[in-house]
């Protein structure tokens, strides 16, 4: 096989050569199984309210009214969704060369403390960018660790991502211990809290009103990046680079992709994209400007679930990622109902669950129904050389 | 400088405390590892082992509030930690979904389902009280932590040589580890490859639930379970292995090393030492990524680690 085939094969949806018919059958079939994933999911989570007491219905109208019903909430389900998809956006990056990034959650971390540390060293749209740019480069370097790892000493990415989450939250603890890091040395503060100083007015996001809702302008920096991933993967040499790589190592190099460079550079872009999420979250406002303990507050392992369940595609994350910020904003209005909160965690999970289902089920019917002889398969890496 | 850290080093040693604490967190991660190892031997790289050990904590505090029976609670830890299990071994065995995208989306699951029961039914629970082997026990240094544990520890005994015996001397254990170097063979001479995988991590999810039930019933200082409580020991455990080179005796050996770690965080104030809480705390984590880091490259891991098997493909 040239170099140049296998782009065809490449492409999911014409890896099997069946008429229309049957094709359009699976879809409805498909689609029918995904309502039913989704019904499951939301009733053995209604299920586990009702169990444990709580009223479910009120929960659920609880998460409608906290994220797009009542006055100003659809503004902060922006605002929310805008990082989650930032970092989707860059665990796609990762999946797309074969890399398991699940480190998102330290990488955010990384990158927020350390834009923090730019953005309070002076003020103005200049040191925002600045800053924004500090915490892309936090989150490449806390990925890069991993990457040398991977690629040095063949250690799995997996494994140490996941180690260096936890390295990332007790380091950054660390540096809010010290008022030349990162704690604030104003005397006014309150002893013994620990959170960096706030960003001065005119080195924060701008914010964009309509209808009465605001929400800050990272969202359109989100919206364009998810566009530019999603142009630059299907259509540039370096997004054919990285599929190829990621369905199969081997043919890559005798395509001559580099590799090592190739792979590294993937998680690095990854963790870039978690910390710039982790910059944009520190100016537009959550935690009121500051850096604080438990800063990261889930948004990294949320943003990974979102391109999971989005199943690597660029512009499918963003309404996943509006979906996730939903249910982060409705958490806030479960209060009154006397249900914690953390219930949402469950809920979350459970639909990410339900929707793997689907199109695995689905990838094996269309095993089964492919002739013998079949073409090469669909969700196989493409193996061009003989062994 | 060098001094005063040399008196360190000879405190923590001669600490029989530092060796009871380090003792008990090796046989908590021990037991984890083992399931872990028998696992990857069978070539999945079982990311939600985690999982399975949340699942074994919550519901052994939780049975062990209800019914004030210690066997009971490690029995049901040791079911939930099966159950998790079943949802991983078919998702990712059955299905063909990615393994480490079903892994960790069962740990947050199981964390945040942990977490909720947890807010409504909390687990409390006290302490099993150290059984003290006469005699032995009153060895110097070492006596208390391998003769004066609290009985669930000694698990653990049993445990590894069945384990040994299991993957060394049985035919199921020759299949578990043929599908994990060569599922194509295994398949073609008649093993049933992913139901063997499937097999190998429903016994990890039975150790390692059973090793969150012993980390809760065991563990002097924690009463009841907490949301943070197992913080990515099962991760650890994963690590032990890797440093073991995907053998019995050097994953036990990883367990010990990162239980001293784990022990030290905890001594090292009690001895007077003022030593940074953060770096204390992420300490263990630091030395499983330098540790991998050195083994990683120079063994033998099972040749299909981490490779999903759909008959029919290469």
């Amino acid at each position: 096989m040239s170099s140049n085939e296998p782009a065809v094969s490449l492409d999911r949806a014409t890896g099997t050569s069946a008429t229309n018919g049957p094709r359009m059958m699976r879809g409805a079939k498909l689609v029918a199984l995904y309502v039913l994933a989704i019904a499951v999911a939301l009733a053995l989570s209604a299920l586990l309210i009702a169990v444990t007491g709580g009223p479910w219905r009120k929960v659920f109208t609880a998460l409608i009214d906290g994220s797009i019903r009542k006055p100003g909430r659809w503004g902060d389900t922006l605002a929310e969704s805008a990082p989650l998809l930032i970092v989707a956006l860059g665990a796609i990056v990762s999946t797309r060369a074969g890399l398991v990034n699940i480190g998102q959650e330290g990488q955010l971390a990384v990158g927020a403390a350390t834009a923090t540390y730019v953005a309070t060293q002076g003020s103005g749209p200049f040191v925002l960018v600045l800053a924004l740019l500090a915490g892309v480069v936090g989150g490449a370097v806390w990925a890069g660790i991993a990457a040398l790892l991977r690629y040095w000493r063949k250690v799995p990415e997996v494994i140490t991502t996941l180690l260096l989450v936890f390295i990332a939250s007790q380091g950054t603890g660390y540096l809010l211990t010290r008022t030349f890091l990162l704690l604030d040395d104003d005397p006014n503060k309150p002893n013994r809290v620990q959170t960096s100083a706030q960003l001065d007015a005119d080195t924060r996001i701008g914010f964009i009103r309509i209808f009465g809702n605001a929400f800050p302008w990272s969202v359109v920096l989100a919206v364009v990046l998810a566009v530019l991933v999603s142009v630059l993967l299907s259509r540039s040499t370096w997004g054919f680079r990285l599929t190829v790589l990621g369905r199969n190592p081997r043919t890559a190099q005798r395509i001559g992709v580099p590799v090592v460079l190739a792979g590294a550079s993937a998680l690095m872009l990854s963790g870039a994209f978690a910390g710039l999420a982790g910059a944009t979250m520190l100016a537009a406002g959550t935690a009121n400007f500051r850096y604080t303990p438990g800063f990261a507050n889930n948004v990294g392992w949320e943003g990974l679930l979102v391109a999971l369940v989005a199943r690597n595609r660029p512009l499918a994350c963003i309404p996943v990622a509006l979906v996730f910020g939903a249910l982060r904003t409705g958490s806030g209005f479960l209060a009154a109902t006397g249900v914690e909160r953390s219930i949402v965690d469950v809920v979350r999970s459970l639909l990410v669950l339900a929707l793997l289902v689907p199109p695995a089920v689905a990838a094996i019917q269309r095993r089964r129904v492919s002739p013998p002889p079949a073409p090469v398969s669909t969700d196989e890496p493409v193996v061009a050389v003989a062994r | 400088m060098i001094a005063s850290a040399a008196s360190a080093v000879g405190d923590v040693l001669s600490s029989e405390a530092m060796y009871q604490s380090a003792m008990r967190f090796a046989i908590v991660l021990a037991f984890a590892a083992v399931g872990e190892w028998i696992a990857e031997r069978a070539g999945t790289l079982n990311i939600s082992i985690e999982a399975m050990m949340i699942g074994g904590a919550y519901s052994s505090a939780v049975a062990w509030g209800a019914f004030d029976n210690v066997p009971l609670a490690l029995l049901i830890g040791v079911l939930m930690g099966v159950v998790v299990s079943l949802v991983q071994a078919h998702l990712s065995h059955q299905l063909s979904i990615d393994q480490f995208v079903v892994g960790l989306t069962l740990n947050l699951f199981v964390l945040g389902l942990a977490l909720f029961l947890d807010s409504r039914w909390e687990a409390v629970t006290s302490v099993v009280k150290p059984t003290k082997v006469p005699l032995l026990h009153d060895l110097p240094l070492v006596g208390e932590a391998l003769f004066g544990q609290p009985w669930p520890m000694y698990l653990i005994v049993p445990v590894v040589p069945m384990a040994w015996w299991l993957v060394f001397r049985t035919r199921w254990g020759l299949e578990v580890r043929s599908v994990g170097d060569n599922p194509q063979s295994a398949d073609v001479s008649g093993i049933h490859v992913n139901r063997r995988r499937r097999e190998a991590i429903m016994v990890a999810g039975g150790c390692a639930g059973l090793g969150g039930g012993v980390l809760v019933l065991g563990q002097i200082s924690i009463a009841g379970y907490e949301g943070g409580h197992v913080g990515l020991k099962g991760i650890i455990a994963i690590a032990a292995v890797i440093f073991g080179g995907w053998t019995l005796r050097g994953t036990l050996i990883g367990c010990v090393l990162f239980g001293y770690f784990f022990a030290l965080q905890q001594t090292l104030p009690v001895l007077g030492y003022r030593i940074n809480a953060q770096l204390a705390a992420s300490l263990p984590y630091i030395v499983a990524l330098l540790v991998t880091a050195v083994f990683a490259t120079r063994t033998r891991q099972p040749r299909a680690l981490a490779q999903p098997f759909v008959r029919g493909l290469t």
